[in-house]
């Protein structure tokens, strides 16, 4: 449906993107005290920019493929530590927590976005 | 939806540092233990953490306890003949539980947790939020 498709436009990826990112900022909180684990993160610009070109993708035929929403491997990234451990982790528990908390206003800002767009196509709807 | 994953991450973690909890309560409880030799002496355990990996989802997990190993530290020994513990030459084996490493230990655990708990609680605050764009 091309209203809703181009209403909502990148804020519906975004939204998606987001809570991916935030599984990945659970999962270093998660393994916070395990030994060698490597503490990753989503480059959300570079992923947003790639989801959005594969969107525009065109589909001739029903056998073709959709593009994916998922940000692909190459999109998580390794965080470099300030302080290494000696264990071999580079989770930083408060960095991890900073950016877990950004991320969730930011998580919260898209969705503001998206309700207006709702909201908006709400009031077209009813003809108020 | 990929919020919910959120939970089993956060979830497996709450396991994982309780059973740490667990241990260090267990370690705290023999401290004062005594045996008749070193190897019937209790030994500290510690868990031994682990990340999930699982193949779909870019390898995301949570984080499991693959074992409880016994500390390797030195046994204490004392003298004392009386003790009915006691060996031949009158020595009796304490437990190798260094308390007050496991007071931080204890610490450490329920930090953890109460961040792990943290984390859930934002994940569901947004999905109860997402949830309402759909109200009228």
């Amino acid at each position: 449906m091309k209203l809703i498709d181009t209403t909502f436009g990148i804020h519906e990826r975004a939204l998606t993107l987001r809570s991916q990112r935030m599984e990945v900022l659970a999962r270093n909180i998660a393994n916070s005290d395990t030994p060698n684990f490597k503490a990753q993160d989503i480059d959300f610009k570079a992923s947003l920019k790639r989801v959005q070109a594969n969107d525009s993708l065109t589909v001739t035929n029903s056998g073709h493929m959709q593009s994916s929403n998922r940000a692909g491997n190459g999109s998580l990234l390794f965080t470099v530590p300030v302080n290494s451990s000696a264990d071999g982790n580079t989770v930083e528990l408060s960095v991890e927590q900073a950016k877990y908390g950004k991320a969730a206003a930011q998580y919260q800002a898209t969705l503001r976005f998206l309700e207006g767009d709702i909201s908006a196509l709400r009031k077209v709807l009813k003809g108020e | 939806m990929s919020m919910d994953k959120i939970f089993g991450i956060a979830g497996s973690a709450l396991n994982a540092q309780m059973v740490r909890l667990n241990a260090s309560a267990s370690n705290i409880a023999n401290a004062g233990s005594t045996a008749s030799s070193e190897i019937d002496a209790y030994k500290a355990k510690r868990p031994i953490f682990e990340t999930v990996l699982s193949e779909q989802q870019n390898n995301l997990g949570g984080v499991r306890v693959t074992s409880l190993v016994d500390d390797q530290a030195v046994h204490g020994q004392i003298h004392d003949p009386g003790n009915p513990n006691a060996d031949e030459n009158g020595i009796v084996y304490l437990s190798n539980v260094n308390e007050v490493g496991e007071m931080v230990e204890m610490m450490a655990a329920a930090r953890s947790y109460q961040n792990n708990v943290e984390v859930i609680n934002t994940a569901r605050q947004l999905m109860l939020r997402t949830l309402e764009i759909t109200k009228i």
